[in-house]
């Protein structure tokens, strides 16, 4: 079997996220870059049908900030092939990221074969137009199934794989999927794998990354930002203040207050 | 806005979700106030059972599937796409769910249509619908017109009053006609929840973890402080997706909805997809040690203590007053 996983980077939301001055972006200076949670969990999955029943695993992303240290923890991993797309884009649609996903996806295979899954983390916290995998699916062509948390190869039918998607309330389909696929992971069968460091030094030393240029094909259908801006806090919520006793002892009064403690 | 509403009535199970309602709703007040038309989309589904329930749309569009459960998205964007065909709509609701991921996305590349994911929020200004999406866990707002107000908006669960798209009028239903394609992706059989270990939505008590709970060790912390208050550990997907608590502790949009007297949620951030689950509970409390962190906006109580600082002494204090 033959994955490639496409990795993206987003802004780390632990850190305060502030607005850019034209108030339409985030500001890049005050924001820490790490890879997508999905992604994480997309390279994961791959990892694990590699280490289960043998699989290429390559792992490809368009340039960003902290990107390498991403795809050299990818190589140390288990990938095969890390690859960076370069020029880096700024602030781009899932179209338009998607157009040049799809360039380097007929490069890798020219039309994908029976024998490749590609898979993409299911949804980013920053992708406020469209969604990477399925605009993929629709420009290769291909079929598409997301917020997928389990993936298996069908026994004896080549080509064929069972992947479980999540509904609400605990809920969760069977589907059977034909090769070639887009595949939106939501979470890997198992937490991602840990790396230690020595490993990813090893594969930044042996300089593994390779790098392809691609010039995305801009067209006009993106949607007008007004702005963006964090919230105002409604304030809803009675801040309790104080030493951690005292704020116990707050609580407790409260919930007797409220009928919670009997 | 030149052309109508298009609503995509998602089900699951043969039933109609709140957010179709919810879509139905917003759409309505969009519809009125531009004077457009607002339609509805069923496909397949028992008989006209579902249809009829829609009344607060102009008019149920129906599409039938056979015997087909759970048409996958493919299939769905290819109906859409058909029936669009047909309708011309402007503005086409999908909603921000599970169940109907993917589909908005791929309709609007198929069709050559801008995308918006996360709405929260619709206001009509000069004549325009202004579209509020939240982004990076509930964080950032954004506001956002269509190019010429056209396009696919995806409608986050629970954002909308699901009562306003609710109505005791019988719709006009009109049978479509279309192609339904073959996918390469195909519906096998639901997979029920087990409900072997806990049932989180049976407690009037849940006290429950976040990423801040940092590892599998300190689980225990919050089962003690629940057992004190007869109450059980929920959790958020994070803790769940490492492997530290089950599949039926999860709150939120994948997880369970719960509506406990007491959630008290301890370093959970409250993002969207986390507030889907628990929202309605009748008292939040949250401690996070972020002011800023979106779980606030949704409690009646906080506290910015650490929450290993509180933890503690807060059971303690329990026991002892439960001793009294
Ligand atoms: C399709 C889809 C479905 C999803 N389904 C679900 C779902 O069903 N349920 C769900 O929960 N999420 C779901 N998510 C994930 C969701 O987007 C968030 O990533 C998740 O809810 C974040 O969990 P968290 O709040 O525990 O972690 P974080 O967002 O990392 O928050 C941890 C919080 O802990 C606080 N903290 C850290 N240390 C301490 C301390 N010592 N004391 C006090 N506070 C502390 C931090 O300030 C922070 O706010 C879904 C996402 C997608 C895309
Ligand atoms: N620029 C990118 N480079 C590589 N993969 C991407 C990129 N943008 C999105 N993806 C993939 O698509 C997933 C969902 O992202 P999004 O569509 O932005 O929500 C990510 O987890 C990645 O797997």
């Amino acid at each position: 079997m033959n994955i490639i996983v496409l990795m993206k980077m987003v802004p780390d939301v632990v850190e305060p996220l502030e607005i850019a001055e034209d108030g339409k972006n985030l500001d890049k200076e005050a924001i820490r870059m790490m890879a997508s949670e999905s992604s994480e969990h997309a390279l994961e999955q791959a990892l694990i049908l590699k280490d289960s029943v043998g699989a290429e695993v390559t792992v490809a992303a368009i340039e960003a900030p902290e990107l390498d240290d991403a795809l050299f923890s990818a190589s140390a991993k288990g990938a095969v092939r890390v690859i960076k797309i370069t020029p880096e884009q700024d602030g781009l649609r899932a179209d338009i990221s998607a157009s040049v996903l799809k360039e380097f996806i007929k490069q890798e295979c020219g039309s994908p074969g029976s024998d490749t899954l590609i898979f993409t983390g299911s949804q980013a916290i920053d992708d406020l137009q469209g969604e990477l995998g399925p605009t993929l699916a629709e420009q290769l062509g291909l079929p598409f199934i997301g917020v997928v948390t389990s993936i298996k190869p069908v026994e004896g039918e080549e080509g064929k794989v069972t992947a479980i998607k999540e509904y609400s309330g605990g809920l969760r389909g069977e589907y059977e999927v034909a090769l070639p696929a887009v595949v939106g992971i939501q979470a890997a069968e198992q937490p991602s794998r840990y790396v230690p460091f020595a490993k990813i030094r090893a594969a930044m030393k042996s300089g593994s990354i390779e790098s392809t240029e691609i010039t995305p094909e801009v067209e006009g259908r993106g949607v007008e930002i007004a702005r963006m801006y964090v919230p105002e806090v409604t304030g809803r919520a009675e801040m309790i203040e104080g030493d951690p006793e005292t704020v116990a002892a707050r609580l407790i009064e409260i919930f007797k207050q409220n009928g919670i403690l009997g | 806005m030149n052309g109508g509403i298009l609503v995509l009535a998602e089900q699951l199970k043969g039933e109609p979700t709140g957010v179709a309602f919810e879509m139905l709703g917003v759409g309505r007040t969009i519809a009125d106030e531009l004077g457009v038309q607002l339609e509805a989309v069923v496909i397949g589904g028992e008989g006209d059972e579902i249809a009829s329930g829609l009344g607060a749309a102009d008019k149920v569009l129906k599409v039938d599937m056979g015997d087909d459960q759970m048409p996958v998205s493919d299939t769905v964007v290819s109906i859409l796409d058909q029936v669009s065909d047909k309708r011309s709509p402007a503005l086409i609701l999908i909603g921000c769910t599970n169940v109907s991921q993917g589909i908005g996305t791929r309709l609007a590349e198929r069709r050559g249509l801008a995308h918006l994911n996360f709405c929260t929020k619709v206001n009509i200004e000069d004549g325009r619908p202004v579209f509020t999406s939240q982004l990076f866990g509930g964080k950032i707002f954004a506001d956002a017109t269509l190019p010429e107000d056209k396009g696919v908006v995806s409608i986050y669960p629970g954002a909308f009053p699901a009562e306003a798209g609710k109505s005791e009028k019988t719709p006009e239903v009109e049978k479509i006609d279309v192609e339904v394609p073959e996918s390469p992706v195909v519906f096998k059989r639901f997979i029920e929840p087990e409900i072997g270990d806990v049932d989180i939505t049976g407690y009037d008590v849940l006290v429950s973890v976040g990423r801040g709970i940092q590892n599998p060790d300190n689980i225990e912390l919050a089962e003690e402080l629940a057992a004190a208050m007869g109450g059980a550990v929920s959790a958020s997907r994070p803790v769940i997706d490492q492997g530290w608590l089950p599949l039926t502790r999860q709150v939120g949009k994948s997880g369970m909805n719960v509506k406990p007297k007491l959630y008290l949620a301890l370093g959970i951030s409250g993002a969207p997809e986390h507030q889907e689950g628990m929202k309605n509970a009748s008292m939040i409390v949250a401690v996070n040690t972020d002011d800023k962190a979106p779980i606030f906006d949704i409690s009646h109580y906080g506290t910015t203590i650490d929450l290993f600082d509180l933890v503690e002494v807060l059971k303690d204090k329990l026991e002892e007053a439960k001793g009294t």
